[in-house]
């Protein structure tokens, strides 16, 4: 059984005719990277958004280990397939704020914000110990990447659904996040997935055990293009 | 009561309209244009005075059915609501429809207790008393919703990504809006908070003065006063929460999503 799984994920632009995203259904099984690459507009966000369930959709279903997410779980459900957006908002004048936001949310009722476990994680992606303390508005779109990961990686969740996570990245920092990543998996294989949405094809291949390709709201193995 | 109310004659008025047209003149001279608005506006006040001083007149009448009272109110009412929807740079469907329940349950809640529990006029919806005060009440309220909910749609407009970011983490709705909410709920009251502050100080209200005007002893102006202006809060506070939360439930699911694309810009 896969870990999660969005099945004939369909959705449409109000009053418009045309899909975008077209009945795609997608298996995420445990201990893999998917990766799924494809032009701007294909539809890659919006098929992320609506396997964290962000946007409501026309069709489909999407099921973690087996159970469809439930109406009143929402917000559960997100705990554990953890969407991080592009360009992620912070929330917090400093990185250590940012980071302790989530712990204020009723779901984390009673679970408290790890400091050296985030300052560890920092130091694998090349960040300086000061970086807890530095102000959100003064970190560049790269540094706001690798603060939004880490504070998702540090909630634990089960699927991490990563949108573009190293844009705005050097290359030697975004193969930092590769690495990191692909050990983060191999952790807790059994529990742990991700799909990874980038337009970088090389990235994809780099990443993808079995890459993907998004064209104007159609999947398909990457191959086949 | 009014016996020491000085009676305006015809010619009285038309020593005041000299006063005007002194404006009008002034702004030839100055070339500032604005004296063909400034007739205009005079001219609107005038007819809009003269109007709704007929209709008062007749609504005022001692036999006047409940039902006409009423109907008076309820076009008021909705007046208030649409003029408080138009206000805002973005719109959702049915913000109308929320700004119009919500300036008519708030602003006819505290009316209705101000008549039948503080005033206590007989019959308790006498148009001398009901028609005035639910006026004021609506003004203010109407002041209150428009600015509480302009808030509202342009935060979550501008501020989408920190929603959704908050709901990727796991929270709730609620919790995902809450702040943009108590922010919009407080920008509402703003005015009238200030109003009461200042009250006596900077401004005698406009009911105030026209109660000393007409020779009421200034005490009882006062008691009048102070009721009104605890009316107004209340119904200020209840407005704008009641459409900022109207507002809310519009814009996400039961799912927890965010609905921006239900947030157009005019």
């Amino acid at each position: 059984m896969p870990l999660l799984e969005a099945v004939g994920i369909a959705r449409r632009a109000p009053r418009a005719e045309a899909w975008l995203v077209d009945h795609v259904s997608l298996a995420v099984p445990a201990g893999r990277i998917i990766g799924v690459s494809g032009p701007s507009g294909s539809g890659k966000t919006l098929l992320l958004r609506a396997m964290a369930m962000l946007d409501p959709v026309d069709a489909g279903e999407v099921r973690l280990r087996g159970e469809p997410a439930r109406r009143d779980r929402v917000p559960g459900f997100r705990s554990q397939v953890a969407y991080l957006h592009q360009r992620p908002a912070l929330l917090g004048q400093t990185v250590r704020e940012a980071l302790a936001r989530p712990y204020a949310i009723a779901l984390r009722r009673g679970q408290r914000f790890d400091t050296n476990r985030a300052e560890a994680m920092f130091q694998t992606l090349g960040r300086d110990t000061g970086f807890l303390d530095k102000k959100t508005g003064d970190l560049s779109g790269g540094e706001a990447q690798i603060a939004a990961l880490v504070r998702t990686a540090a909630l634990d969740p089960t699927v991490l659904l990563l949108d573009e996570p190293t844009s705005a990245l050097d290359p030697a920092t975004a193969q930092a996040v590769e690495r990191w990543l692909v050990d983060w998996i191999a952790a807790a294989p059994d529990g742990r997935a991700i799909v990874w949405v980038s337009h970088d094809a090389a990235q994809v291949e780099r990443l993808g055990i079995a890459p993907w390709r998004m064209c104007a709201g159609r999947l398909s193995a990457g191959d086949e293009t | 009561m009014n016996g020491d109310l000085i009676e305006l004659s015809l010619g009285q008025l038309g020593v005041a309209t000299t006063l005007i047209v002194a404006s009008a003149l002034l702004s030839i001279v100055l070339r500032l244009g604005l004296h063909g608005r400034l007739l205009w506006a005079s001219l609107r006040c005038v007819v809009q005075l003269l109007l709704i001083g007929m209709v008062l007149k007749w609504v005022f009448a001692p036999d006047r059915a409940w039902y006409v009272i009423f109907s008076l109110a309820m076009a008021m009412t909705v007046i208030a609501g649409v003029v408080a929807m138009g206000r805002g740079e973005r719109r959702y469907p049915g913000m109308g429809l929320d700004s119009v329940v919500a300036i008519w349950a708030c602003s006819w809640l505290v009316t209705g207790v101000a008549l039948a529990a503080v005033v206590r006029p007989d019959p308790w919806y006498r148009a001398q008393y009901a028609i005035p005060m639910l006026g004021m009440i609506l003004h203010n309220t109407l002041n209150g919703v428009s600015l509480g909910l302009n808030r509202f749609c342009g935060e979550m407009a501008q501020r989408r990504t920190e929603i959704e970011t908050l709901l990727a983490l796991g929270a709730t709705r609620w919790e995902a809006a809450r702040e943009i909410v108590q922010q919009s709920i407080r920008t509402g009251l703003i005015p009238t908070i200030n109003a009461m502050t200042v009250m006596g100080i900077v401004s005698l209200p406009g009911m105030m003065t026209g109660q000393l005007l007409s020779g009421v002893d200034p005490n009882m102006a006062v008691r009048y006063q102070v009721a009104i202006m605890f009316f107004i809060a209340a119904a200020s506070t209840l407005g704008t929460a009641g459409v900022v939360l109207l507002g809310y439930r519009r814009l996400f699911n039961a799912d927890h999503q965010f609905l921006p694309d239900r947030l157009a810009a005019k």
